[in-house]
């Protein structure tokens, strides 16, 4: 067994809620966030999603219980052979969800992230932001209960995060639990919202 | 949560869809033609290799089939000569004594011209039998379903003819036989040995064919498609590669046993093909020889399929163990 990344965390994730986790680099972020994804389990402790008791959900539950949460990764993880379109449909097409019955709602979300005209490129022709915003686009479309991103305004300029930080909070505004990872300060002075900072394992909260 | 900045863009109306009717979309597992083809060749290959083996079996075991068949459908009664003995007329004695029994098809003498075509090869042509001491043939053709006694036609020949000897052939037809069976083992042994690689290399092509996918697998799992979907999605494209592969493979395997069918039949008069006539028998695949074809192809395409599956299964299941790592 590795070091010990995070210990003695205890919090809760209210519906509708919207904060920042932040610490400096290598705090464990993405590992907190991929244990609330369920990509990993904690060696220890409680972790309650939906609800239901982490440990006891099972590999077979995991599909319905990800349909409930939208997650944006660091690196995007598009899938380069597929358009834009198609990567932010994806998540329908995997519930064998008919082409037609989904094509304006993509398409809307599409207009809305700002890639109306971007539907149509493969993900290697697209710059950063615009990659940034299909993977979020992705993450939204089906209308999450709670939005996990890990950096989601890393790779882009200020203007762009700033663009990028009102689809988040309008997204919240709808009902979705945002919780956005960043350690850029500059980022949440922009917005009055709770802060989770992770730092030498420990997590504070600031509300 | 206050100060929030105004949204720029919101509520966009639904603009009516692009002509997405004529476009297809692209398939979940990405085409990638290097590996598609790498894959598709081994797979082609080692089914070749297996339906010429099986092919080489089936002849093997037919051939022996038909040795044993043709020899036990006759035995040979000899006369060898000596003093005061009217050969004519013990060849007609023990013709008469074979005829006699019951299931004997027919018996024939070999003549003086028959006998001197047999020494020919080695006394050279114009020989005159009288002048040599040459033993004389009398060929029984008898039923294998109901055989007659050979025993005793062996002492009523001996018998009336002191020199008459009787060969059924059998220590021949056992020996025959035996060497048959070794032979169908052996090559029933290589055919397991080239089925078991061609598992293995089936198996490992497709394991390096989904080596590239692992993306595609984990983002289709993060986006909440369930396993079971993932698998087929995978299952599906390697059958079809692994299909294409097989049939390539099982079908020039059967061009060639139809071009060694059709090469043989042209040749039946030429030295080449007796020589192989002689070995063979007709060379020819029978129809359980392209049975099999269809089989390996068969079990070929769903190893790729079933390979695809347990690769898919196991990435998944390693995805959701896999320990923290920053």
């Amino acid at each position: 067994m590795g070091p010990e990344i995070l210990r003695d965390l205890s919090f809760a994730i209210p519906r509708g809620s919207f904060q920042f986790l932040s610490g400096p680099s290598g705090a464990g972020k993405t590992t907190l966030l991929r244990l609330l994804f369920m990509s990993l389990k904690p060696t220890r402790g409680l972790i309650t999603i939906f609800g239901k008791d982490r440990s006891l959900i099972t590999r077979r539950d995991l599909p319905m219980m990800r349909r409930r949460i939208g997650i944006v990764f660091q690196d995007f993880r598009l899938l380069d052979h597929m358009t834009t379109y198609e990567n932010v449909a994806l998540p329908l097409r995997v519930r064998g969800r008919d082409e037609a019955s989904y094509r304006s709602d993509v398409t809307e979300l599409l207009k809305w992230v700002g890639l109306g005209d971007r539907m149509h490129v493969l993900p290697p022709v697209l710059s950063g932001g615009e990659k940034q915003r299909a993977a979020i686009a992705r993450a939204l479309i089906e209308q999450p209960e709670i939005l996990l991103a890990d950096e989601p305004t890393g790779n882009v300029d200020p203007p762009l995060a700033r663009r990028l930080l009102r689809l988040f909070i309008e997204l919240n505004r709808l009902g979705t639990a945002v919780v956005i990872a960043t350690h850029d300060l500059g980022l949440m002075d922009q917005v009055d919202a709770r802060r989770m900072i992770l730092s030498n394992g420990r997590l504070e909260i600031y509300d | 949560m206050t100060d929030m900045p105004a949204v720029e863009q919101v509520a966009v109306p639904s603009a009516p869809a692009k002509s997405w009717g004529g476009r297809r979309a692209a398939p979940i597992v990405p085409e990638r033609e290097i590996a598609r083809n790498a894959l598709m060749l081994v797979v082609a290959i080692m089914t070749f290799l297996s339906c010429l083996t099986l092919g080489a079996v089936t002849l093997v075991r037919d051939t022996s089939a038909s040795w044993q068949t043709q020899i036990a459908r006759e035995a040979t009664i000899q006369i060898r000569p000596e003093e005061g003995l009217d050969m004519e007329a013990a060849l007609e004695e023990a013709a008469g004594i074979a005829r006699d029994f019951a299931g004997v098809n027919s018996v024939q003498i070999v003549d003086r011209e028959a006998t001197a075509r047999l020494l020919e090869p080695w006394l050279g042509s114009g020989l005159d039998l009288d002048g040599l001491p040459v033993p004389r043939l009398v060929t029984v053709t008898i039923d294998r379903a109901n055989p007659p006694d050979f025993e005793a036609m062996r002492s009523l020949l001996t018998e009336r003819i002191r020199t008459a000897s009787l060969d059924d052939h059998r220590t021949w037809a056992d020996r025959l036989v035996a060497m048959a069976r070794s032979t169908v083992m052996i090559g029933v042994a290589v055919l397991g040995l080239i089925l078991a690689a061609t598992m293995l290399t089936v198996v490992f092509a497709t394991r390096g064919a989904m080596a590239g996918n692992g993306h595609v697998i984990e983002v289709l799992h993060f986006v909440g498609a369930e396993a079971r979907f993932i698998a087929a999605e995978f299952r599906r494209h390697f059958l079809i590669t692994g299909m294409k592969g097989a049939a390539i493979g099982g079908g020039a395997a059967a061009v060639a046993f139809a071009a060694f069918g059709f090469w043989a039949g042209r040749n039946l008069a030429t030295p080449e093909a007796d020589q192989a006539t002689a070995l063979f028998g007709n060379f020819a695949i029978g129809a359980a020889g392209y049975a099999g074809v269809a089989v390996i192809v068969i079990a070929v395409a769903s190893l790729t399929a079933v390979t695809t599956h347990l690769t898919v299964i196991a990435f998944l299941k390693d995805l959701d163990v896999r320990q923290p790592d920053s």
